[in-house]
């Protein structure tokens, strides 16, 4: 009777995809007890959320999940210019949106949002994707982008402008246009640049030289860096971090506990971790390869390389070679909103793994 | 473009798939590089600065040597206390901060001054105290709440405190907050590592010129701190050495009889042990409280210190350079012993002045003393008797034989920048004037030289040193203030051997004669210091002096119808008991008038105490005194 729940339980769940995500969860709540001791029973409970969105998530069929792409998406804007107009201001950004009883970021819907909207959209014109069909895939995706940059939230902003462009990356645009517009980006960011808030500009020019301003905005990054550097191969020991323990290191248990892994795990804990997320993002790539819709493919394939992105942000972020630009480390950093959101992207690739077959009769 | 070929464009996925997966282990071989870089390659590097930025090397201060006097009474020594201190490098608005803190902790218009003043002569970086000696309470009330004063905190620290007050002042000294021609120092002894964390330097007195063995060695603690610099634990820990305790010759009780004995007249004394040359009292008056310098001084009474016209800051019996007057005589009457130049039985007549080259010498007594033999000369102190002697001598003889007896050079003594007085000879002359008319050196001077006026000028020390070199029969010895200096770790004390400087060769005929006639001036009926040591219960030689305060421009000096700050002073130089001298010693009292008034009567109080254990019978109130009482020598 109980294995036959359990059974029933586990049913819509993708074994390999389960254990690396459970592997990743474990890891992190060991970084998060060395990091944040007190908010080890917190994050459990976000775990555990999460786990139940993706089993719910799981069950359910990407056609449903096809229905759901456009209203989510428009609700999801809606929200957004919410934010704009009513949303609560904290450490200088408006990012929450505040229905009463709870707050929630709008932003993070569009992680997941954005990849469902455009994969529907070229669903939908699948037998004639032509320039005009880029176009406006090209405007759905600005819109949410544009108003999450002006919260300000560049990391966010950044995630779901990558989650758009890889799909219409998968959806086959062609080489000439995608380096044509590259090439367009790398010449427009002078004018990027001007429209750049200063702390953006300054986060970039920190990046650029982080020594030039040691006691204000570099200290980020180099302290960070002392961190992982002071690590070595076999680290200092979990709870032995002298960077992390002593609190050199920022916002160690949210976007910069990368670097208390590192310290306290060394080069072996960080190859541990990549290995986890190559495992992740490959195991992703494969249930892309062998979706059955074009949705499904563009969706996979997108979410699946959002995983990357995340982790590599974060990582280059925290490793002194991109911007900070505020992303947490996916599956490690304590709090549950980016958490909710990763199992959810978990969640559908296990649906479109599971649904491959039924599509197809 | 127009036909499309599902199968086509499955396959284009795929590849775009294995493209992505491909970019996407490039993108973390490159993270990989980067890690290996800082945690292989860049290990050691980012290992030092891990550790440079978690342990910190906090020296502990020192114990300051105590200072004690020779019966061990103390006469300086430290308390530990709480301060409250600000570091103004980290501490946006100062006076915002502090107006804050006035309200937690009691901060007086004169603690903001005096931080004011630190902050002028601070480092930088440097954490200052606003307010000292905080109460328990205040202390609880601070830490409660510093959270909200970054750049604020409380410190335990070591305070020197002088239980003496005022008393020994000048000899003592004190200490202030390090300042660069301190740090000058400490660098030229290359003891820089040992002066981390101090921040008390001896600026004057005992305290500067013992500054490196009152200091001690700093201990270091290895801790770890938190990136706000707070110490999380110790790692290690070098215990400081607490620095050499000195014990000083100098007897605090008979240092507090002398100064009190000076009511509230400004000159010096000083006392030896002519045996050792051991200082036993050293007083400069007035003195001032060296215990307002510790925590450093507000700005207020250091002008007041400073610009009072007493100048108490200054060390008369060191700097202070006076002409001896009449306690001059018996040096020259040794001097004219020695040369022949007299005999204890010549005799003259003395009509009450000396005629020179058509200048007439007034003696004291108008009339003069009569038929005056040496002994007689020295016991009344007459004036026309040694005004012939000094010119029979003439001044290269006077210079060369009282120069034995250290006068016009400097004694040695442990205090730095002692004055050398002025002993005047041709050849000095010739170097102090740039007008040859001055250069010149005329026979009239030498006469005055011989009541120990004109050109003379002499430190109080000096004065002392002579006094008791003729007491120890011409054995002079360096005038010293440290008895021994004890290792505080080992117990190990080290005496400063009694420096024999010279023996002046004298014959003891001679010395036994002027030291007769010593005794006879504070014995004889007509000894000018008789009524001075009246029914003394021991017996002393002693010489009164009365020096005229005159500008060598030659201002005319006319008794009685002079200001106080043109009066005479009065000294006086005693040795006692006078078979087995114990102390000597020599005493000015500026404007004091009459030596005999003035002088004499403190050394009188000064040696019943240090000879018989006597006190005076009232200490001068500490009522403002009554300024005409003071000099009543007149």
């Amino acid at each position: 009777m109980i294995r036959n729940l359990w059974q029933r339980l586990i049913a819509p769940l993708d074994p390999p995809l389960m254990i690396v995500a459970a592997l990743l969860l474990v890891y992190g709540l060991v970084v998060v007890a060395s990091a944040s001791p007190e908010r080890v029973g917190a994050q459990l409970l976000n775990m555990l959320v999460a786990l139940v969105v993706m089993r719910l998530v799981a069950q359910v069929p990407p056609q449903k999940l096809m229905h759901y792409a456009l209203p989510v998406f428009a609700g999801g804007i809606l929200l957004l210019v919410a934010v704009a107009l009513f949303g609560d201001v904290s450490k200088g950004a408006r990012r929450w949106l505040n229905l009463g009883f709870m707050r929630i970021q709008p932003s993070e819907i569009m992680k997941i949002a954005m990849p469902m909207m455009l994969a529907w959209y070229f669903q939908k014109y699948e037998t004639a994707l032509r320039l005009r069909e880029y176009l406006v895939a090209a405007l759905i995706l600005l819109l949410p982008v544009v108003l999450i940059a002006k919260q300000p939230d560049l990391g966010t902003a950044i995630l779901v402008l990558a989650a758009g462009c890889y799909v219409i990356f998968f959806a086959g645009l062609s080489w000439k246009v995608i380096i044509t517009l590259c090439t367009a980006a790398v010449a427009a960011a002078p004018v990027a640049w001007s429209m750049m808030r200063d702390y953006q500009k300054s986060r970039i020019l920190t990046l650029l030289n982080p020594q030039s301003d040691p006691l204000g905005k570099g200290f980020h990054i180099i302290q960070s860096t002392i961190a992982i550097g002071s690590g070595g191969i076999f680290g200092k020991g979990w709870g032995q971090g002298t960077q992390a323990q002593l609190e050199f290191i920022p916002e160690r248990h949210t976007d910069f506990i990368f670097a208390v892994l590192s310290e306290e795990l060394g080069l072996i804990g960080i190859s541990l971790l990549m290995l986890l997320y190559a495992l992740l993002v490959g195991r992703g790539l494969m249930i892309a390869a062998k979706a059955p819709t074009l949705f499904t493919r563009l969706l996979a394939g997108s979410i699946t390389l959002i995983f990357f992105t995340y982790a590599f942000v974060n990582m280059g972020m925290v490793s002194g070679i991109l911007p900070v630009v505020g992303l947490p480390l996916p599956f490690i950093s304590y709090g549950g909103t980016a958490l909710v959101t990763l199992f959810v992207g978990i969640g559908i690739l296990m649906s479109i793994h599971k649904h491959r077959m039924l599509v197809q009769k | 473009m127009e036909f499309k070929n599902p199968e086509q464009e499955l396959k284009r996925f795929h590849r775009r798939l294995t493209g992505a997966g491909v970019f996407a282990l490039l993108a973390f071989a490159l993270l990989f590089a980067r890690f290996f870089w800082l945690q292989v390659i860049q290990h050691d590097y980012y290992q030092t600065r891990a550790e440079d930025n978690s342990i910190s090397l906090v020296p502990i201060q020192p114990n300051r040597g105590l200072i004690l006097d020779r019966n061990g009474v103390v006469m300086a020594h430290n308390y530990s206390a709480y301060t409250l201190e600000i570091t103004p490098s980290k501490v946006a608005n100062l006076d915002k901060t502090i107006d804050a803190l006035s309200k937690i902790v009691d901060i007086q218009p004169k603690d903001r001054k005096r931080f004011k003043k630190l902050m002028e002569e601070s480092r930088s970086f440097e954490s200052l105290p606003i307010r000292t000696r905080l109460s328990d309470d205040e202390v609880a009330r601070f830490v409660a709440r510093r959270y909200r004063f970054p750049g604020v905190d409380v410190k335990a620290r070591l305070f020197r405190q002088y239980p003496l007050g005022e008393s020994a002042s000048h000899l003592l000294g004190y200490i202030g907050r390090i300042t660069d021609s301190d740090i000058a120092r400490i660098a030229s002894k290359d003891e820089e590592d040992n002066y981390r964390g101090t921040e008390e330097f001896g600026k004057s007195g005992l305290e500067q010129k013992y500054e490196f063995q009152l200091h001690g060695q700093t201990g270091f603690e290895q801790v770890e701190v938190d990136s706000s610099g707070r110490a999380v634990r110790v790692l290690s820990r070098t215990p400081p050495v607490a620095g050499d305790n000195l014990t000083l010759t100098i007897d605090a009780k008979l240092q507090q009889v002398a100064e009190q004995a000076f009511g509230d007249q400004n000159g010096a004394l000083v006392a030896i042990d002519p045996s050792t040359g051991g200082i036993l009292a050293l007083v400069s008056m007035p003195n001032f409280d060296p215990n307002q310098f510790v925590d450093g001084i507000d700005t207020q009474n250091w002008d007041a210190l400073n610009n009072s016209p007493d100048r108490p800051m200054l060390d008369r019996a060191l700097n202070g350079i006076y002409p001896p007057g009449s306690t001059f005589k018996p040096y020259l009457a040794l001097a004219a012993l020695q040369d022949g130049k007299r005999t204890p039985q010549q005799t003259i007549v003395d009509p009450g002045y000396f005629s020179f080259g058509g200048h007439i010498f007034h003696d004291d007594k108008p009339g003069g003393h009569g038929i005056v033999d040496l002994h007689k000369a020295l016991v009344v102190s007459c004036d026309t008797y040694f005004y012939m002697l000094a010119n029979d001598l003439g001044i290269e003889r006077i210079a060369k034989f009282v120069r034995k007896f250290g006068f016009g050079q400097r004694t040695g003594v442990d205090i730095e920048g002692e004055s050398e007085g002025v002993l005047p000879s041709p050849e000095w002359k010739k170097k102090h004037f740039k007008n040859p008319e001055q250069q010149r050196w005329y026979a009239g001077e030498t006469i005055s030289i011989g009541i120990g006026q004109g050109y003379n000028a002499y430190t109080p020390i000096q004065l002392a040193q002579a006094v008791a070199t003729l007491a120890n029969n011409g054995v002079m010895y360096r005038p010293h203030l440290v008895k021994f200096v004890t290792d505080t770790k080992t117990g190990v004390a080290t005496p400063i051997e009694p420096e024999p400087e010279r023996t002046i060769p004298l014959k003891q005929a001679d010395i036994d004669f002027v030291k007769q006639a010593m005794v006879g001036v504070d014995s004889d009926k007509d000894g000018t210091g008789a009524g001075a040591f009246a029914g003394a219960g021991y017996t002393s030689g002693g010489k009164t002096g009365t020096a005229q305060v005159y500008s060598l421009k030659g201002a005319k000096y006319v008794e009685g119808k002079t200001k106080e700050d043109l009066r005479d002073h009065g000294l006086f130089i005693v040795f006692a008991p006078a078979d087995h001298p114990k102390i000597a010693l020599a005493v000015v009292v500026e404007h004091g008038g009459f030596g005999a008034q003035s002088a004499a009567p403190i050394a009188r109080k000064v040696l019943d105490y240090y000879l018989l254990g006597k006190l005076p019978p009232a200490p001068a109130a500490i009522a403002p005194a009554d300024q005409t009482s003071a000099g009543a020598g007149q």
